[in-house]
């Protein structure tokens, strides 16, 4: 190795270290918060340590979120599930099968990605009301599923794309119909095409606040609500706060640690893909 | 393998769904986080739907949600037989909430009873909306006439029907000061806005902050104290019936006393929240904070519960903001009971509950805020709130506008858009302009 | 759906298996008609449903924002025509609000676009600990913005002096005074320029992946054929790679632009209602909920969408053509 390119390593590794604890920044503040007593916890004292470190919020915030935790991944796991599911078949009729009509059709769903959901609120909280499923775990997985129709089905068409018809028309020689071609073909190549649709559904829905806020009540409550909630109008414990921020933010952050490196592979596999 | 991948997927999905499902259905509804409560008696499971009722409140953390957990237990005992279901939601003074309320009410799917400052808040929404029973006869048979102040009666009511029960009574209109940092600087608790803009300079000169303020709505709550201190208790009311011109000379006058405040005040407050604001006066980075008095609870109160337990008297100083010296700009949380309530028996016993002296009782100590009833024991309170009691027995009371009490809703709100606006640009005269058209687009001016 | 002609025949599958001699045509026929038939009845729910939850509900907006509900809860329908859109033509909030959309959005992809690509470029190197650092930069985006929010509100205090908090006061202490910035409280416009930093934060990480699966889809001959061009590294990535990459950033540029109009816990964590950071989203929320001006939110809501439409319905109408060109 020579020396201008060891050189260039160590700049490399330097930037890269530099870049990593800046990002790094909020979150040793959420840590160094969420381990303090609460009569620490001050703005111009942020970035001290804790004097003495207090496990306790984290067990309070533990407490008070465990039950809505669980909410949040018999909401999350499902909806992920079903809208990879929809949007895998969608992709694969519309990149596959199109009938007549069907890039207007794609299109038009497409343009549902775009909707600022704060305005839909009044009719969706009353259609729900209307076939009984507000206030019920089912009713908020059904909304993620149908808003994450577009985006699922936009990765699956993409990833789609890529893949070549002649396996398709091979198997059509061997007789295989639509269905028959989608479950023998198509889903043994999706799976990397799955992983980046799950990644991303799991981190919208287990993410969304607004409307979990609005569609369920108490009892169903998924953790970003309570998590919300933890705060009264009055006095804000960020200490414990940042505790269950952060602890909220495990079973995601679980998902990115150990399929990371499926993400990116599955984006290269093409979804994603213009 | 992708022979059974499919199915396996769909079999997964349908548990995981029927889990879900079965979660929601089986899990006991979640009792308030009132940890010792859960542990002590273990929620029944009768095989009997029992009776239910569900209340909607923004009180999710520290005092007010212990008061409130108090006066569930209040209720508890009287109400064996009734599971009290708390829907509170958080969010800053009561945001979240209301939105949740709001697509609740649209959608037809009312909690039995819910929280709303007295006031326009309910009149204003909740009446106009026709979404609240009239509670005449509940004040009737449990005699609040009587032990209601008579000024508070005609706040909460429209036409002869009475609309909501109120549970506290918070004041708006309080100083709070440092006393050392106000010593130190030399001057005296100014009694005018003049005297404060003159202790202002003495406190700067010594490299304090003269007043310390937070996020907009405490700038809101800020300009409807220096409106009453310049306009006077009458003129000030008249802002909300009328009577009075928003775009009077006076009016003018004190908007720009306001501006003149605002030269004073710390130049973070935009991303301070109000306790960040009160604690730069028990800290001594600030001389005043013109803050509700549940400024009090949060200074006085037990530093475990993320309080700053400072002495009432010692750590910090109140008194009447300049001008209001004998008015008691007041607020008041309330309960009101649904139109079409699912359970409207049991919320009866809710209600009845929240107007009881024993339930008063339970929740303002907790709470920081004083009882709306007339009657109850001063010995229970803190040396600031008994003087906020006899404060409330004898002064002229009015209302606050940043706590529902004065404007509707939409009033209130396109006030705030003004003032937002005029936080960026600090025009008087255009903000008395756009006043004057809030008034009269969405106030009593139509 | 008509019958089958050619022109129908499923994208790919040569038009011409009727040439097929062990397929019985009229069998193969039959199978075709069932599955065209079935390749309808498969995407009719997803169609049924965003009729109802996307289109629908626009319908109703549109519906409310020509009414004159402008005050309390009970829906007022009476048709008052585009008052309120001619009302937000002169509203100055509004104003704020779309100055305020347009420099977060394009600050917004920009920056994001430039440090996920740089991000990506670093991380191509064959590093060790690749994984590591990939983790680092994803992880932001596994955070939910209800708390990080409060995290970015401390970090951006503005305070100066004794007071001094947040990433001044670590500027402060590690000599960077320059650095020192009243971040989201610069007076307008440029206060909202800060909030941008982050909703960078929290997404640059996908871009990064994004660019990284797009060069590593690049193949090495073509990297060492320009080497052995002569091509520096610079070269190498300015000519070879970067224009390699469009089709990445145009999908990143579709995400992240969908992303930054669902910011909306982030605004409202960080401004704390102060109208000079305020964002259409924000106002429409206050002004429904707060205000009960059910009317003027409908009409933000369908403002937002019409410029959405705007800027999305040529990419949209662009990649439908490409896709049947492709046919």
């Amino acid at each position: 190795m020579t020396f201008a390119r060891r050189f260039s390593r160590i700049v490399l590794y330097a930037l890269l270290i530099l870049l990593s604890v800046s990002y790094l920044l909020p979150i040793y503040l959420m840590l160094v918060t969420g381990l303090k007593p609460f009569a620490e916890v001050n703005l111009q004292t942020m970035w001290q340590l804790p004097n003495r470190i207090a496990f306790d919020n984290f067990l309070e915030a533990f407490d008070k979120l465990w039950p809505h935790l669980r909410n949040s991944l018999f909401m999350v796991l499902p909806a992920a599930l079903i809208s990879s599911m929809i949007g895998s078949v969608n992709g694969y009729i519309f990149s596959k099968w199109k009938f007549r009509g069907a890039d207007l059709i794609f299109t038009l769903i497409l343009f549902g990605m775009f909707i600022p959901y704060q305005s839909i609120l009044i009719p969706l909280v009353q259609f729900m009301q209307f076939i009984h499923l507000r206030g019920t775990l089912p009713g908020l997985i059904l909304v993620h599923i149908i808003y994450g129709i577009p985006i699922t089905s936009l990765i699956f068409r993409n990833y789609y794309a890529q893949i070549s018809t002649e396996i398709l028309e091979a198997g059509r020689i061997d007789g295989a119909g639509l269905i028959g071609l989608y479950r023998w073909i198509m889903f043994p190549l999706s799976i990397p095409g799955f992983v980046v649709v799950l990644i991303w559904q799991f981190t919208q829905a287990y993410n969304d606040f607004l409307f979990a806020v609005i569609l369920t009540n108490t009892a169903q409550w998924p953790v970003t609500v309570a998590l919300n909630n933890m705060a009264g109008s009055q006095i804000v414990q960020w200490n414990v706060q940042m505790a269950g921020a952060l602890l909220a933010a495990l079973p995601t952050l679980l998902v990115y640690i150990l399929l990371g490196r499926f993400f990116v592979r599955g984006l290269m596999a093409g979804a994603l893909k213009g | 393998m992708s022979k059974r991948l499919i199915p396996a997927l769909l079999v997964c999905m349908l548990l995981l769904v029927a889990c879900g499902q079965a979660a929601t259905t089986q899990a006991p509804v979640e009792k308030t986080e009132a940890p010792a409560e859960e542990t002590e008696a273990p929620v029944e499971e009768t095989e009997a739907p029992g009776v239910q009722v569900e209340v909607f409140s923004w009180w999710t953390g520290g005092g007010e949600a212990a008061g409130l957990d108090e006066m569930i237990k209040v209720f508890g005992a009287a109400n064996a037989d009734i599971e009290f279901v708390n829907s509170a939601v958080a969010g800053g003074a009561g945001t979240n909430a209301r939105a949740v309320l709001a697509s609740r009410l649209a959608a037809g799917d009312p909690p039995d009873s819910w929280q709303a400052h007295a006031g326009q808040e309910i009149i204003g929404t909740y009446v106009a909306g026709a979404q609240i029973e009239p509670l005449n006869d509940l004040y009737e048979s449990e005699g609040w006439m009587d032990v209601l102040p008579d000024t508070l009666i005609p706040l909460i009511s429209e036409g002869d029907n009475i609309y909501s029960v109120p549970v506290n009574i918070h004041r708006a209109n309080v100083m709070w000061y440092n006393p050392t940092v106000v010593a130190d600087a030399g001057v005296e608790i100014p009694t005018t806005w003049d005297e404060f803009f003159t202790a202002c300079e003495s406190i700067e000169a010594a490299d304090k902050i003269c007043l310390s303020m937070g996020e907009q709505w405490t700038a809101m709550h800020l300009m409807e104290v220096v409106l009453l201190g310049e306009l006077g208790a009458d003129a000030y009311n008249g802002l909300w019936d009328g009577t009075t011109d928003w775009g009077s000379d006076e009016v003018t006058a004190a908007l720009e006393t306001f501006n003149e405040v605002l030269g004073h005040v710390n130049s973070d407050a935009s991303t301070l929240t109000w306790q960040d604001a009160a604690q730069l006066v028990a800290n001594g980075d600030a001389a005043f904070n013109i803050m509700g008095d549940w400024v009090d609870g949060y200074f006085s109160g037990d530093t475990t519960g993320g309080n700053l337990g400072l002495v009432p008297g010692e750590g910090y100083g109140w008194a009447p903001p300049p001008g209001t010296d004998g008015v008691f700009q007041f607020l008041s949380d309330s309960f009101v009971l649904a139109s079409g309530a699912p359970h409207p028996d049991a919320a009866l016993a809710w209600l009845k509950v929240c107007g009881s002296k024993e339930g008063q009782e339970a929740f303002n100590p907790v709470k920081g805020s004083i009882c709306a009833r007339t009657d109850c024991d001063a010995d229970l309170f803190n040396v600031y709130l008994q003087s906020a009691m006899e404060d409330w027995a004898t002064d002229i009371v009015v209302g606050s506008l940043t706590h529902g009490v004065t404007a509707n809703d939409s009033f209130k709100d396109e006030i705030n858009t003004a003032l937002g606006l005029f936080m960026g640009d600090l025009d008087v005269a255009a903000f008395q302009e756009a006043l004057v058209a809030a008034c009269s687009s969405a106030g009593p001016c139509q | 759906m008509s019958a089958i002609s050619d022109r129908n025949v499923p994208s790919g599958l040569p038009p011409s298996d009727r040439s097929r001699p062990h397929a019985p045509r009229q069998g193969r026929r039959l199978a075709f008609t069932i599955d065209r038939i079935l390749s309808v009845l498969i995407v009719l729910p997803s169609i049924l449903a965003i009729s109802i939850f996307v289109y629908g509900f626009i319908a109703w907006s549109v519906r409310v924002s020509l009414s004159a509900w402008t005050k309390g809860l009970i829906p007022n329908y009476t048709y008052s025509g585009l008052t309120r859109y001619i009302e937000l033509l002169s509203d100055r909030r509004f104003g704020i609000d779309m100055r305020n959309t347009a420099i977060f959005t394009s600050l917004f992809l920009v920056v994001c676009l430039i440090v996920g690509l740089l991000l990506a470029i670093l991380l191509d190197q064959r590093l060790k600990g690749e994984g590591f650092f990939r983790s680092i930069f994803l992880f932001p985006m596994a955070l939910s913005f209800i708390v990080t929010g409060v995290a970015w509100r401390w970090l951006m205090n503005p305070a100066t002096g004794t007071r001094i908090s947040g990433l001044n006061l670590l500027f402060d202490q590690l000599g960077l005074d320059f650095l020192i910035s009243r971040w989201h409280t610069t007076p307008p416009p440029w206060g909202i320029a800060f909030v941008v930093i982050p909703a960078v934060w929290q997404m640059s990480g996908f871009t990064m992946a994004m660019y990284l699966a797009g060069l590593r889809g690049i193949s090495d001959d073509l990297r060492e054929a320009a080497r052995v061009d002569g091509a520096n590294e610079f070269q190498l990535y300015r000519y070879i790679i970067l224009p390699q990459l469009q089709s990445v950033t145009l999908s990143a540029v579709i995400v992240l632009g969908h992303t930054s109009l669902k910011i909306f816990d982030l605004i409202v964590a960080i401004s704390q209602n102060d109208i000079k950071l305020d964002v259409p989203a924000v106002y429409m929320w206050r002004t429904t909920f707060d205000g009960s001006n059910y009317s003027r939110g409908a009409a933000i809501g369908i403002v937002m969408l019409i410029t959405v439409a705007v800027l999305i319905v040529p990419y949209l109408i662009s990649s439908m053509r490409s896709q049947e060109a492709k046919l």
